[in-house]
């Protein structure tokens, strides 16, 4: 019976559409970052069921390809089929069966990888300590309750519930939260430099407006968001203009306590932090060619009682409790260091898919070759 | 006669070889190729000023020669020239002007000139300075054809007049002389300038020898800022490149304390001597400065002469000459004559390969890298890989067809590499992300062998597919063979596109903390992997056959050219468009011709001239 399902599964001709498929998915998703970015191009090709176009001239998204997701996992249930039905264990067939156990494992990796993995970055100057990375491209709202002297009290609102507009509550906040306006990418210009009067905007001080600006595509230039922001009791209501790009928390009072409100790039916080101790930026004598990059940072961890200095250089990240953290950039006349942080739980899958894909290729290209040898010899 | 035919045609290839390792011989009594052999400091290695001569020329002009009506001059000749008596070398013509609006902006009329000298363009300096200001406010990718042809033109100059103020200022009368005469103020003016700091009044004398001494060091402070050749060694014994300094900075150093270098000093004395002509006076010194600096400096400069050998056989031109031979030969083999010619062809391949796999291996001894670090050194990789590859192929089946396949690939791969090299220096230094020779070694070689072997079956099945459908000389038999030739090296290329891929992912875990990022270069090489895959599940299905693998494996060399070129034309396409833009037609079309030799290979069989039925009772008869 499960054979009888399964089979059309097996089927060759299915993998190589899927073959053909993955072709034009990665093709395509390689050209379209010079448009969308990376980030873009990978969200929109590869970590989506299936790749929408739009009609030029309407709103109608139409699928014209599966997505990763969807290719990944169709060509997964032939790998798993065809081994199911057909497997009979014959060492001139071994090779082809760790081979493609290997390839299971890569697919299986990436799938998790897209599922769980964070990347995140962490912006030190020299002598900064920071117990938290923060979101490339996540948003959040925070509310933070400084009235602890001991601890901060924070609640954070992802985008997702900014940009509905609907209005927020939550039981840690003695207040209602709306968001009146906001811009999921934003720049701040002169008043009289905005032309039309459709354009939406948010006035900050006597000159100068916020107004919405395309979605940022690369890395280098994230998303700046700003917003309008009311925050209402029954007594009273007071409206805040908030922007990343200005960097504007504000504080407010309710029932006697202050409260801070800011928009900032998602933070992940860690039980342990890192110090900036010293950038250092190498060229080539002569050149502007960069030699290397290097930043001297110290950890040091609470809980452990850890508390060491390492150095992270090109090719040599500093991996502590499950984060990876490598040289990204640097800024501020090589005095900041921006490093990235990548979690990946799955990481140690695609080394025993890569041993295993390797072996078995060797493997079975070996038997070919012998068996051809062997023939013409006998020839 | 005919069974020394192959010996016959290993020995021209062998004098061909030994005649491009003959020493060259100086063009007149100054000792100029010792002179090439002097080391600088550019671009953060130190090289032979035989490879500045030759790198330079061709950043600026595109040639390794400069032709003046019927006049050549070699490279070496035209920067000693720069260096020494730039007054001679301004009337040299090496910038290439062919874009008609740049003509217009100078009002030139003449379209017959191609060549034009700094001279020529001296009172256009200033148009050039204010065009390209405002072409540089352009995003590069948005440039126009006028406004990146202005830009090229004034890099190409600024790199011209650094090369003329190397070792002296240009717009010095006479080096040596005014050395001396710094020599001679420079006690007064030090002394006046403590009397100035302590506040005591200066005498008459003082204040000329501090105004002197001022002016001499603004000059060389200007001189030192603009420094792209650092021809001294700072300090003897230090051999590292952070020690090497322009003239102007060396200069200076004395002003702060400190003597003249006797580099520094030999140098004036070579300019004087040169621009003087005298070649004896010139020649001594040059034998004095030559000796100073391998003595002192001789783990910095190990490796010059080796750089100049190099530099003057040029192996891959060597190289790209005996594969046309080894093309030509290999082919007529089809038609006569094949086992003698067909044998004098594949010895005289070895050979070419011999040479090859020098020129490979001195780039790697002279970089200290492994065989690729840039795309450049790809292509001569590509190259080699699949040179090597057909060999094997041919010592399996010697039926010529490897030989004319392995002298095509090498010589295109070698031409290709040519036309990568005119940018500058070829063995650049490697960015900070790439400095690691352990990835270089392993990931890198081995995908760039993945990309000689999918090219390879590529090429493989276009030799079968002509000569099926154009001649008659094909026949079952062949085709069959002919395919598990591609079949055999389809799955290495599947072996090594895979293993090189993934070697990528582990470095990228290993560096970055992340395995697969899809990167648009990754991306490029994940494509190679799954075409080759495909084409082995289509042929062990059942779904393809002889033809139908052929087809394949040729578009396998549209999906390798994507990845190797189409790619580095996106991410490379937002900062530098110019360079890119030659190679983005080429690369269209190299597509396009692929996609018509597919169409003709979907032609019906009947209808290939192997095939036709007219032709089957002859192949019969045969």
């Amino acid at each position: 019976m499960v054979r009888k399902i399964l089979l059309p599964f097996t089927s060759l001709k299915l993998t190589i559409v899927c073959f053909a498929f993955a072709m034009l998915l990665v093709f395509f998703g390689t050209i379209e970052q010079v448009h969308l970015g990376i980030y873009g191009a990978q969200k929109k090709y590869f970590d989506s069921f299936f790749v929408f176009w739009t009609i030029p001239g309407t709103i109608r998204h139409i699928p014209v390809l599966p997505g990763g997701y969807l290719l990944g996992g169709v060509t997964l249930l032939n790998l798993l089929a065809a081994q199911a039905v057909r497997f009979k264990f014959s060492w001139k067939k071994s090779g082809i069966y760790f081979l493609h156990l290997g390839v299971i494992l890569l697919l299986l990796g990436q799938l998790f990888t897209s599922l769980f993995a964070k990347e995140a970055q962490m912006r030190l100057d020299e002598g900064q300590t920071k117990n938290y990375s923060e979101s490339f491209t996540e948003k959040e709202l925070v509310l933070t309750d400084t009235s602890d002297s001991k601890s901060d009290h924070v609640v954070s609102i992802p985008e997702g519930l900014l940009t509905s507009r609907a209005p927020i509550t939550h039981p840690s906040l003695p207040f209602r939260v709306e968001v009146s306006q906001y811009f999921r990418n934003s720049t701040a210009v002169a008043k009289d430099q905005v032309s039309s009067p459709n354009i939406p905007r948010l006035e900050v001080g006597p000159m100068a407006v916020l107004v919405p600006i395309a979605l940022a595509t690369t890395s280098e230039q994230p998303n700046m968001p700003s917003a309008e922001v009311k925050i209402i009791t029954p007594e009273q209501t007071q409206t805040f203009i908030l922007s990343e790009r200005l960097r504007s928390p504000k504080t407010f009072t309710v029932d006697g306590k202050t409260w801070h409100i800011d928009l900032r790039a998602r933070r992940f916080y860690k039980p342990f932090s890192i110090k900036l101790n010293d950038f250092t930026h190498k060229i080539y004598a002569g050149t502007d060619i960069p030699k290397d990059f290097s930043s001297r940072v110290s950890i040091s961890d609470p809980a452990t009682g850890e508390k060491r200095d390492a150095l992270i250089y090109m090719n040599h990240p500093l991996r502590y409790e499950g984060n990876t953290y490598y040289q990204l950039a640097f800024d501020n006349n090589d005095t900041t260091s921006i490093l990235q942080v990548v979690r990946n739980p799955s990481w140690l899958l695609p080394y025993i898919a890569c041993t295993l894909v390797g072996l078995g290729l060797l493997v079975q290209f070996s038997i070919h070759l012998v068996n051809f040898s062997r023939k013409r010899r006998t020839a | 006669m005919k069974r020394w035919l192959p010996h016959l045609l290993l020995a021209i290839g062998i004098l061909i070889a030994v005649a491009a390792l003959r020493p060259p011989k100086n063009t007149d009594e100054f000792h100029r190729t010792e002179f090439g052999k002097l080391p600088v400091l550019v671009g953060g290695r130190v090289k032979p000023m035989d490879t500045l001569a030759r790198t330079s020329l061709l950043a600026i002009s595109g040639k390794q020669i400069v032709r003046n009506g019927k006049e050549t001059t070699l490279a070496l000749n035209w920067l000693m020239d720069t260096l020494m008596r730039p007054e001679r070398s301004d009337q040299l013509p090496v910038f290439s002007i062919t874009n008609p609006d740049v003509r217009d902006l100078f009002g030139w009329r003449d379209d017959a000139k191609k060549m034009f000298s700094f001279a020529d363009l001296k009172s256009n300096l200033g148009k050039i300075e204010e065009q390209s200001a405002l072409a540089s406010k352009m995003e590069a990718a948005q440039r126009t054809p006028y406004q990146r042809e202005i830009l090229k033109l004034r890099e190409r100059l600024l790199l011209y007049l650094r090369l003329k103020n190397a070792i002296q200022m240009e717009d010095s009368p006479d080096f040596g002389r005014e050395l001396a005469d710094f020599k001679n103020i420079l006690a007064p003016g030090l002394a006046a300038m403590d009397a100035e700091k302590a506040g005591t009044p200066l005498t008459d004398d003082q204040r000329v020898a501090f105004a002197k001494l001022l002016d001499f060091a603004q000059r060389h402070q200007r001189l030192a800022q603009a420094a792209y050749v650092s021809a001294i060694p700072r300090t003897p014994g230090d051999a590292t490149a952070h020690d090497w300094q322009h003239i102007g900075e060396a200069l200076i150093s004395v002003i702060q304390g400190g003597e003249i270098a006797p580099a520094v000093q030999n140098y004036a004395s070579l300019i004087s001597a040169y621009r003087a002509e005298k070649p004896a006076e010139f020649n001594t010194i040059l034998a004095k400065q030559t000796a100073l600096i391998s003595h002192d400096y001789a783990a910095a400069t190990r490796k010059i002469g080796f750089e100049t050998f190099f530099n003057q056989v040029q192996p891959f031109y060597l190289a790209m000459e005996l594969y046309v031979l080894i093309f030509i030969l290999a082919f007529v083999s089809w038609l006569v004559w094949p086992e003698e010619i067909g044998r004098g062809a594949y010895w005289l391949l070895w050979l070419t390969f011999a040479i090859h796999t020098f020129g490979l291996i001195a780039r790697m001894w002279l970089q200290g890298r492994p065989p690729v670090t840039n795309l450049y050194s790809s292509a001569i990789f590509v190259g080699w890989g699949a040179v090597l590859l057909c060999l094997i192929l041919e010592k399996i089946n010697r039926n010529a067809i490897a030989s004319v396949v392995a002298a095509a690939m090498g010589f295109v791969t070698l031409l290709i590499a040519h036309h990568l090299s005119v940018d500058g220096d070829t063995m650049e230094m490697l960015r900070a992300v790439l400095d690691t020779n352990i990835w270089l070694a392993t990931h890198v070689v081995v995908v760039t062998l993945g990309y000689s072997a999918t090219f390879l079956a590529g090429f493989l099945a276009t030799v079968f597919i002509l000569r099926g459908v154009f001649t008659r000389s094909l026949d079952r038999p062949m085709l069959k063979s002919g395919a598990t030739m591609v079949y055999g090296i389809v799955c290495f290329a599947t072996l090594f596109s895979f293993v090189g891929t993934i070697l990528g992912g582990i470095w990228a875990d290993q560096s970055w903390g992340r395995f697969w990022g899809w990167d648009p270069k990754e991306n490029g090489a994940l494509l190679i992997v799954i075409w080759n895959a495909l084409i082995l599940h289509a042929r062990w299905g059942g779904l393809i056959r002889e033809r139908g693998l052929m087809v394949l494996a040729v578009a396998g060399n549209i999906v390798t050219s994507f990845s190797w070129f189409g790619v580095n034309m996106l991410g490379v396409g937002l900062h530098s468009y110019g360079f890119m833009d030659a190679a983005y037609k080429w690369l269209i079309g190299y597509d396009i011709s692929q996609l018509i030799l597919i169409a003709i290979a979907l032609v019906p069989l009947k209808y290939w001239r192997s095939f036709s039925k007219k032709t089957a009772p002859a192949l019969v008869a045969v």
